[in-house]
């Protein structure tokens, strides 16, 4: 047992390390990202021989995690948010397939879309998938459910999900381990037709699963990460859900507070707590990240009316991350004026490095649609999505993972020509692929700049399963070989890649220019790590 | 009940998570608890960013400094000392760098950013990059400004080198030496400058 200062990531990383994982899958999605790079970094689990690659998409790593679960080991599958949407066929699914060996999904939500393109809460997804979600409020206690979380897992026999959001993921903070578990020997599901969800098959399980959820309240009820916090002041019931929980003992430490509490770590919501706390105060403040999930059940749930405060009447934001100042106003806490930012702080968005090649590919795709109206161009997730700021303006789109060549497809289908899809490297290995398919078999007029920095570069420079393969791929799915053009994004070389643009725009087919030279964050790493190894030798 | 409210403030690539660091390995040698919320993703390339950075001799509920509080906004960059000023408790220090950071079309005139940053009541400027130049190693100015800032936190000098032993450790023994420089270079015109 060691004390460590952990990110909330960290911390459920090395939770699982402890906990006895086998193997540990996921895509790159902030604030998800540093799991698996702690994992990959841990001297530990590379003498355990824990997996730990990255996978090409959430859906493929949270297959890989069902079958390492299927072999009976102890798996964790890590995902941002948005990245369940991609894994949602096998997550949901895997709820009826039930597990052998405990399997974690690992979902960071992001409210106030730091890096994200919604702020959807996870939460809904556990209840949709019937299965228990554990909520930490802080980052001793995501160590102390990953734990936890396994052991539910394998004694329900069902995948659990450990919901956290940026804050935690993204906060540092003292933890303290736990004794450390031996992985499971491979040991293969008692029923080897378990996972075959005919529906013959899929009725019994589904049943199964309904039937279980008693069993998964009494869980939430009875083992102790959801509490009442008795208080002498019963005007006002607290239900505090995971890191919200923070938010509420800041105001109570501040302003001696004492209202009854009932802090919530886990799911299904624990109605006989709730019970007792409603029954003995005035009126309920529901606090929680995200969606009211908590608030809107409480709202159906009483017999006789009674006043249930939230995100629903206005006491807190219905959107956006919570914080203390949001909180104490909610508690009527009064608020002094604070000083407010001078007008003259100018607001800095984030914007390409200094030599990014993307920046050259839409100087050079810029001046080649300049013939063109404009709204020609359908973009995707990553660093270049930066090409929609000023002074580029470049794109039109950004959605989601993929959806550049998809959506310029459609586009095309309605009669729009030329058209110009931008995505990267790795998000085209993630969902780009099966895109590019759909071209090739209708021979659809569209121009893909597969703008490839040979690494997933805007969650830090994570290695890319595209590496190395692009030309290849797009050769294997049908793309005619004359049309798969390679260029060097460069200032040097601007007049030859917009030659190049201008002449694929004008094909009448699908057309791939990959602009390949790598991220200049990475390539400076990779230099220094070359220039520290003599040293490292001695 | 001895707590320190810290917000660090800058520009993405700047090294705030290395003052941050330090400023935690520091706390530790003390036992101290502590939070510190960092920001990863989409803004550090290049954007304005932060981190909330809480030491307490008793547990810390709040990862967020609440709006009114910190007691101190360390900031290596001028105009983004001043985005946080909400923050700042009424007896609170502003810390800042005065060399800019210039990545956007409309940054405001220097000497307005200066004159706004005098307007607080407790604010010291340095120019940090300046300083650090001057010792012969330009990419320490962040641990030149931890160092400035280090008075306004209730922490030894010992702890501190001892936290910037800790996080520059794997770079050996040169890169440590010239940052604590960098920080006693810091610490002195802080001093310099509260003499004025």
């Amino acid at each position: 047992m060691q004390k460590y200062l952990f990110l909330g990531d960290e911390a459920i990383a090395q939770a699982a390390i402890d906990a006895g994982l086998s193997g540990i899958y996921a895509y790159p999605g902030t604030p998800s990202t540093e799991i698996m790079e702690y994992v990959q970094s841990s001297g530990e689990a590379a003498e355990k021989s824990i997996h730990r690659q990255w996978s090409a998409n959430e859906k493929t790593a949270m297959e890989s995690a069902l079958g390492m679960s299927y072999a009976g080991k102890r798996t964790m599958v890590c995902m941002k948010h948005v990245g369940l949407n991609v894994a949602a066929d096998p997550f949901m699914n895997s709820a009826i397939t039930g597990i052998n060996g405990g399997l974690l999904v690992v979902v960071a939500d992001d409210p106030s879309m730091h890096s994200s393109q919604n702020e959807q809460d996870s939460r809904y997804y556990g209840k949709f998938a019937m299965i228990p979600v554990l909520e930490p409020s802080n980052q001793q206690e995501a160590y102390d459910l990953v734990h936890y979380g396994f052991d539910l897992s394998e004694k329900h026999k069902v995948p659990v999900m450990l919901r956290i959001t940026t804050r935690l993921s993204h906060s540092r903070s003292g933890v303290q381990s736990r004794e450390k578990k031996n992985q499971n020997i491979l040991n293969l599901p008692s029923d080897l037709k378990q996972f075959i969800l005919l529906p013959a098959i899929a009725r019994v399980r589904y049943k199964g699963l309904l039937n279980s959820q008693s069993a998964f309240i009494e869980s939430s009820e009875k083992d102790g990460n959801n509490l009442f916090i008795p208080g002498s002041n019963r005007k006002l019931g607290i239900i505090a859900c995971g890191l919200a929980y923070n938010y509420y003992l800041e105001n109570k430490i501040a302003s001696d507070l004492n209202y009854p509490v009932v802090k919530i770590n886990q799911y299904p919501i624990p109605f006989e707590l709730i019970q007792k706390i409603a029954s003995t105060t005035d009126e309920l403040l529901i606090l929680e990240e995200g969606y009211p999930l908590v608030e809107e059940s409480l709202r159906g749930f009483f017999d006789q009316p009674y006043t249930i405060h939230g995100r629903l009447d206005g006491f807190l934001p219905r959107d956006g991350e919570l914080n203390p100042n949001i909180v104490a106003t909610a508690l009527k806490i009064a608020q002094p004026d604070f000083p407010n930012v001078p007008g003259i702080v100018a607001s800095r968005p984030p914007a390409f490095c200094k030599g990014c090649s993307h920046a050259d590919v839409y100087t050079s795709l810029n001046q080649a649609l300049d013939l063109y109206s404009k709204g020609r161009v359908f973009s995707d997730i990553g660093c270049y999505t930066l090409g929609a700021l000023a002074p580029f303006d470049s794109i039109n789109s950004c959605v989601d993972m993929g959806a550049s060549i998809t959506m310029a497809k459609g586009a095309s289908d309605a009669g729009l020509s030329p058209v110009v899809a931008v995505i990267g490297d790795s998000t085209f290995t993630h969902s780009g692929m099966t895109g590019l398919l759909d071209c090739v078999v209708e021979s659809t007029p569209i121009t893909i700049i597969i703008s490839d920095n040979s690494t997933t570069g805007m969650t830090g420079g994570q290695k890319s399963s595209a590496t190395g393969r692009i030309g290849e791929i797009c050769k294997g799915i049908g793309v005619l070989p004359e049309h798969i053009v390679s260029v060097i994004p460069l200032k040097k070389n601007h007049e030859e890649m917009v030659k190049v643009i201008k002449n694929e725009l004008e094909y009448n087919g699908v057309s791939v220019i990959i602009a390949e030279r790598e991220c200049i964050q990475t390539a400076a790493r990779r230099h220094r790590e070359i220039k520290v190894e003599p040293v490292k030798n001695k | 009940m001895m707590k320190s409210d810290i917000i660090l403030a800058g520009v993405g690539g700047q090294g705030i998570l290395s003052i941050a660091a330090a400023i935690g390995m520091a706390a530790l040698e003390d036992n101290l608890f502590l939070k510190q919320a960092e920001v990863h993703g989409m803004s550090q390339r290049g954007g304005a960013v932060q981190s909330h950075l809480r030491l307490s001799n008793e547990d810390v509920a709040s990862d967020l400094i609440p709006m009114g509080k910190a007691d101190l906004i360390l900031s290596v960059e001028p105009m983004e000392a001043l985005r946080y000023v909400p923050w700042l408790s009424k007896d609170g220090w502003l810390v800042t760098n005065t060399a800019s950071f210039v990545n956007i079309s409309n940054y405001p005139d220097r000497e307005t950013i200066l004159g706004e940053i005098r307007k607080m009541p407790r604010h010291v400027t340095i120019d940090a990059d300046k300083i650090a130049e001057e010792i012969g190693s330009s990419r320490s100015s962040n641990i030149v400004m931890l160092g400035a800032a280090s008075r306004f936190i209730p922490l030894s000098v010992g702890n501190f080198h001892e936290g910037i032993r800790k996080i520059f450790g794997k770079k050996g023994e040169d890169i440590i030496k010239i940052n604590i420089i960098a920080f006693e270079a810091g610490r002195t015109a802080c001093e310099q400058y509260l003499d004025k």
